[in-house]
């Protein structure tokens, strides 16, 4: 193939793979100049992309309206809590079907993920009366359990592949050493999967910020997060598209942020194990 | 300190058994070597004794105790690991430290252990260092120096040297010897070189699909093979062996002969074949022939030899040099 044959499939590739990045990301953008307009050209039509006068009275009216930092804070807890949460059930799990798997090991890592492909509204009601029985309705602590609960299946599969690369000799070298299981799993296993672990935190952490279905459902106000914030922006009484692209922008700029910071870190956990 | 009797040990992994009942002694201070091919069950047997696997049935006794159920760690053994199996997230110091500091012996007394093992094992000047930044010899030092400070009652080698280039591994060889005279510790040490077996060995275990074929010194395997395996396996060159009217001549059914015990002579000898090979190493000569009723043997020629690909030879052999085997294979 020649050079100029070479080059113009790079340009077409760079211009398609632009156009998809674009978008995917329009939205967000939309969203963010719209948080910027006033309620009136937000609905302008035709739209306007840039040419309006930027405000930042959204932003305002949505902190005194519904205290931002508040569910900020609560999706905070819920994220990090569940995420720590589901690491320290996971961790020893997934050691075990890596390292001593047994017959049906391969079967139980494919009915912990199928549980993910159920309809979770299948199980609403009976979890909505077991919260609503024994007080966890409306607190974090129970978001923090139902969220662990929903995320452990991805969590455990994650590491199961990280540590499924571990050479076991090094932790039967440990073991050999007069390292017990705990010791095992503290000063060999964590240390050596490290990247995996901070990999599968930040995706979970995500996972559970993102998180809508659950937490709108069991929770009102005092334990709501971001998620119910911005769903308190759509009324029957009309919307008001600037200030919820307002509280939009406020609810995903941490984890934007964040994801941006360890996008590295994240594709890395993503595709372990899927090139050798 | 270090005497390991098995007895009636079996392992099967699911409806396979690996190793058949077997028995075997090894004393105090000894430096055994079991050798066999790929998949004849010798790391198993090693990982038995270590505690790594479960035996299905039988005993393992520790200086007279048994230690069939007793977990790896207490049996007081220290293994070395074909992959070095080394902690990568620690460094030279903290991966020999690493087992005094699971016994929980205080720091003082582990930085005078790991140092004393560092500087037996010229280990000292990269004892801040990572394994990831060691060579294999350097990194296999180390794990023979964190096997070392256990002060174990044997030490377990499971192909210690297999990851090595070969000028490294006969240097590591005459280390690992070294350190045996040294410390007079029981050894056992799996591999599947027969040199390395013959070199360093007390005694050899030959092992054959799980079973036990021969126990021995280097020399008696050598000179008094039970069987063909041995026999074959044993010695390198592999022997010669010649079945038919050529073996019934000296009423068996198969007879062996070692390489080096044939001699060459182009005019006359027992048997007439033709050179296909010839390697001229200098110090010796080795000669691969076609005979004329279709074997092949290897000869081992002292120095040179004027010999091409092609020549004609008669090659013979002394008869009490030569092994007599009957139709099971066992010797005669």
């Amino acid at each position: 193939m020649s050079n100029s044959n070479i080059d113009q499939r790079k340009i077409v590739f760079t211009i398609v793979a632009w156009s998809v990045g674009i978008l995917i990301f329009f939205p967000i953008l939309w969203t963010f100049l719209t948080s910027f307009k006033t309620e009136a050209e937000a609905i302008a039509s035709p739209p306007v992309f840039l040419g309006f006068d930027w405000t930042m009275e959204n932003y305002g009216e949505v902190q005194e309206r519904s205290n931002y930092f508040r569910h900020f804070w609560n999706s905070i807890v819920i994220s990090v809590g569940s995420t720590l949460l589901g690491l320290l059930i996971a961790i020893p799990a997934a050691w075990a079907m890596a390292f001593v798997p047994a017959k049906r090991t391969k079967d139980v890592l494919m009915w912990m993920l199928s549980t993910k492909m159920l309809p979770p509204v299948g199980v609403l009601i009976p979890i909505y009366l077991i919260f609503r029985d024994t007080g966890l309705l409306d607190t974090r602590t129970g978001l923090v359990l139902v969220l662990t609960m929903i995320n452990l299946p991805i969590i455990i599969w994650m590491l199961y592949t990280y540590f499924k690369e571990i050479p076991g000799e090094i932790l039967e070298a440990a073991r050999m050493d007069g390292a017990t299981l705990f010791a095992e799993i503290v000063h060999v296993l964590t240390p050596m999967a490290v990247p995996g672990i901070a990999s599968t935190l930040l995706l979970n952490i995500i996972l559970a910020w993102n998180e809508a279905f659950w937490t709108l459902n069991l929770s009102a106000a005092d334990a709501a997060p971001l998620t119910a914030f911005i769903a308190s922006y759509s009324s029957p009484e009309g919307l008001f598209y600037a200030k919820l692209s307002a509280a939009s922008t406020m609810a995903i700029a941490p984890i934007l942020i964040m994801g941006w910071f360890s996008q590295k870190q994240l594709v890395r956990g993503l595709t372990f194990g899927a090139v050798k | 300190m270090g005497s390991i009797r098995l007895e009636n040990v079996t392992k099967s992994f699911g409806n396979v058994e690996v190793i058949p009942p077997l028995d075997l002694e090894i004393n105090e201070g000894e430096f055994v070597v079991f050798v066999g091919p790929s998949g004849c069950g010798k790391s198993t047997l090693l990982r038995l004794i270590a505690g790594l696997e479960d035996v299905t049935s039988g005993t393992i006794a520790i200086d007279g105790e048994d230690a069939t159920s007793v977990r790896p760690a207490r049996r007081g053994l220290a293994m070395v690991f074909q992959s070095y199996a080394l902690y990568p997230h620690m460094t030279v110091r903290k991966n020999i430290a690493f087992p005094l500091k699971m016994a929980g012996m205080d720091q003082a007394e582990i930085d005078r252990k790991v140092d004393g093992a560092a500087n037996v094992l010229n280990l000292s000047s990269y004892i801040d260092r990572r394994p990831g930044q060691l060579s294999g010899g350097q990194r296999q030092r180390v794990a023979i120096g964190r096997a070392i400070v256990r002060e174990p009652k044997a030490f377990l080698f499971d192909e210690p040297l297999s990851n090595l280039d070969a000028a490294l591994r006969v240097n590591m060889r005459l280390e690992i010897s070294e350190l045996h005279q040294n410390l007079s510790t029981t050894m056992i040490y799996v591999t599947h070189d027969q040199i390395e077996a013959m070199t360093m060995a007390d005694k050899i275990v030959v092992l054959h699909d799980g079973r036990i074929e021969q126990v021995g010194s280097p020399l008696e395997l050598y000179r008094n093979p039970r069987n063909l395996f041995v026999a074959g396996f044993i010695g390198s060159p592999k022997m010669n062996f010649l079945s038919g009217a050529g073996a019934e001549a000296y009423n068996a059914h198969t007879i062996g002969i070692r390489p080096e015990h044939l001699t060459l002579s182009k005019e006359n000898g027992l048997w007439k074949g033709k050179v296909g090979v010839a390697e001229h190493l200098g110090s010796d000569t080795f000669l691969y022939v076609t005979l004329d009723e279709g074997s092949h043997f290897t000869v081992r020629a002292e120095g040179e030899v004027d010999i091409r690909h092609g020549d004609t030879v008669f090659v013979s052999a002394e008869s009490e040099k030569i092994y007599r085997f009957d139709a099971n294979g066992l010797a005669l």
